[in-house]
């Protein structure tokens, strides 16, 4: 079908493979998030955590630039599994920020403006289509996560040598699982609530209140049955456990708490402690499984009227 | 596709209409929703290079069309698709196949190169070979001058018409177009039905053409299929039938009809009364019209005016909302 023939003319080239084909969709919807000056410039600020990052690691391995600053060796903060775990944790913060702004709109666009039959009458399946748009927020969310955390662990192994490497093999795992569960979780979040909501702003609020609402009630249920069983019904208090759990660093009691008299006397003491950490791994499996339930309902070409 | 089998002293093209698998074949095909039938054991098998799909709103025309895509499971009995099953060969079958929806249907914020593009590649197509017949088809669409335009500063009438370039982005053997000229005003309507002839003319795709339209239907397609409350009413192939010499005769008389149109009977026509004044004849085997003018000169009848008249679509579609027995 040449411009010039003005004719209708079959393909008959090469098709690109299959199993590629989901990749196309965050092919294209990165090339229009990245549009956005104002989204690039705070992916670029993702990035200024880790920047502080290699730097602390920098500086404990480079004695004249720690005479320069004139600072002691020991002040520095150590570079260990709570040093990983601690940047973890706050770039799993940016990546929610990230997820906010990028993955509503990516089902609801399609739903609004019924773009789903446009992808679903060609070789294309329902399947595909989810991972395509979930591999919008995976590739986006990984690059300020696991992927430099690990470069940073290598950059440590390396100025720290082999054998640190090897004994802290272990934290190669609890830095991918701990940040891979976080972002699996962030996309099928916001995939869900992109499906089920047509309107990308209410999107976004629902996605924001999933989070705020639940940790607000957790914590209130906490503090007055004594308790740290309300963090099963936040997500950030999950993944925290999670994470700890991962890192080494989980300890099921949280605190003692001594219940006094009027008299001020100790009645009896409470200590509370954390739900155990297989609920927490059963709490994400489950919204992931209802996630993707929801997923399978509502994206179809056609919602049928019954 | 396998080549066909040659069978000595036959033509090779009536071997090829023999052993090529019908565009659509349809086996028993019934859809619900919840418990409302909406197709009901639809049967019978589609040749044609332009098949229209006719019926009132309601009578399941776009969930025939939704089922053979894939997108509703049948409920009972399948359909084939060039000889590929629908339930089993989904994916194979929605390589071969162009559509174009009713609904308007995009991907937001893109402009139309874009769009056609990434339908293009999400059909198979490599990226550059995408681009570039995202080019091409939109300049065939006639909207090669907006072509960086964004899709939603389009009209009515280029929006069916960039519809229209995704749904041939990837060159398919089969193209649905559901209800393309909907909305558009008398010159588009007759751009869009000039393109989808030239695709029909051009022999590389098949063409299915869900219409309310009777004109729309037509002038594009020679072969029709007639639902009625998801029931195949009419099946009829225009093609033979403009060629077949059942020729209607359409008459205005001056006179005493009632003897004339007795008389007509006598001689074994078939006759129906439009009004006082006009007649529609059935021509008969070894009637000429002289025939008639004696009669109308027996009976002092004046013929003021005869024409010929096919059996026009209208004619077929009103008989079948009427009587609905199917004709496959």
């Amino acid at each position: 079908m040449a411009v010039y023939e003005q004719t209708y003319k079959r393909y008959a080239g090469a098709l690109t493979p299959e199993w590629s084909r989901f990749l196309i969709i965050p092919r294209h919807t990165l090339r229009g998030v990245f549009n956005s000056k104002l989204f690039t410039a705070f992916f670029v600020v993702c990035f200024l955590p880790l920047l502080v990052e290699a730097v602390l690691i920098y500086l404990r391995h480079n004695v004249t630039a720690v005479a320069i600053m004139n600072l002691n060796v020991r002040e520095l903060v150590p570079v260990d599994g709570s040093f990983f775990q601690t940047f973890v944790n706050i770039q799993g913060g940016f990546a929610f920020i990230l997820a906010l702004l990028v993955g509503p709109p990516l089902v609801s666009r399609d739903l609004r403006n019924n773009a789903l039959p446009l992808y679903l009458c060609r070789p294309f399946s329902r399947t595909e289509y989810v991972m395509g748009k979930m591999s919008v927020l995976l590739i986006l969310l990984s690059a300020i996560t696991w992927i430099p955390q690990l470069l940073l662990f290598l950059l440590q192994s390396y100025l720290e040598g082999f054998s640190w490497f090897k004994t802290n093999l272990w934290m190669v795992s609890a830095i991918f699982i701990g940040s891979a569960v976080w972002i699996l979780l962030l996309a099928l979040l916001s995939q869900t609530l992109s499906a089920l909501v047509k309107w990308r702003i209410v999107a976004s609020g629902a996605m924001l209140g999933l989070f705020l609402i639940p940790s607000v009630f957790g914590e209130f249920f906490n503090q007055v049955f004594l308790t740290r069983w309300g963090n099963l019904i936040s997500m950030g208090a999950l993944i925290k456990s999670v994470t700890a759990g991962l890192f080494g660093t989980f300890e099921r009691t949280y605190a003692t708490v001594a219940i006094r008299g009027f008299d001020d006397n100790v009645i009896r003491e409470v200590v509370v402690t954390e739900p155990p950490l297989w609920c927490s791994w059963a709490v994400l499996f489950f919204i992931c499984a209802v996630c993707l339930a929801i997923l399978h309902w509502k994206v179809k070409a056609y919602e049928v009227v019954r | 596709m396998a080549l066909p089998i040659s069978v000595p002293g036959e033509p090779i093209k009536a071997q090829m209409a023999l052993v090529e698998p019908p565009v659509i074949d349809l086996h028993g095909l019934s859809v619900s929703f919840g418990r409302r039938q909406i197709l009901k054991n639809l049967r019978g098998d589609l040749r044609g290079k332009a098949i229209g799909l006719l019926g009132p709103n309601g009578a399941g025309k776009t969930t025939l069309i939704h089922t053979l895509l894939g997108f509703h499971p049948a409920t009972s009995g399948t359909a084939q698709i060039f000889g590929l099953d629908i339930s089993d060969e989904a994916k194979q079958i929605r390589a071969l196949i162009g559509y174009m929806p009713e609904r308007d249907s995009f991907i937001a914020k893109m402009n139309a190169v874009h769009f056609v593009r990434l339908m293009g590649e999400l059909s198979g197509l490599p990226p550059e070979a995408a681009l570039e017949r995202a080019h091409e088809a939109l300049f065939y669409v006639g909207l090669g001058e907006a072509r960086y335009r964004r899709l939603d500063s389009y009209s009515l009438g280029m929006k069916q018409l960039a519809k229209l370039a995704q749904a041939i982005v990837h060159g398919p053997k089969l193209i649905f177009l559901d209800e393309p000229t909907n909305g558009l005003d008398p010159p588009a309507r007759l751009r869009m039905i000039k393109l989808i002839r030239e695709i029909r003319d051009s022999g590389q795709a098949h063409i299915v053409l869900s219409s309310h339209l009777l004109l729309d239907v037509e002038e594009c397609c020679d072969e029709i299929l007639i639902l009625r409350d998801g029931q195949i009413a009419v099946y009829c192939n225009l093609e033979e039938e403009r060629k077949s010499n059942r020729k209607f005769l359409m008459l205005e008389t001056r006179g005493d009809q009632e003897k004339f149109v007795e008389a007509l009977a006598k001689l074994g026509c078939e006759y129906a009364i439009s009004s006082a004044n006009r007649l529609k004849i059935v021509l008969q085997e070894g009637i000429e019209v002289r025939d008639l003018y004696r009669l109308a000169d027996q009976e002092q009848v004046q013929l003021r005016r005869l024409s010929y008249k096919r059996d026009s679509l209208e004619d077929i579609f009103l008989k079948a909302m009427e009587n609905g027995n199917g004709g496959l």
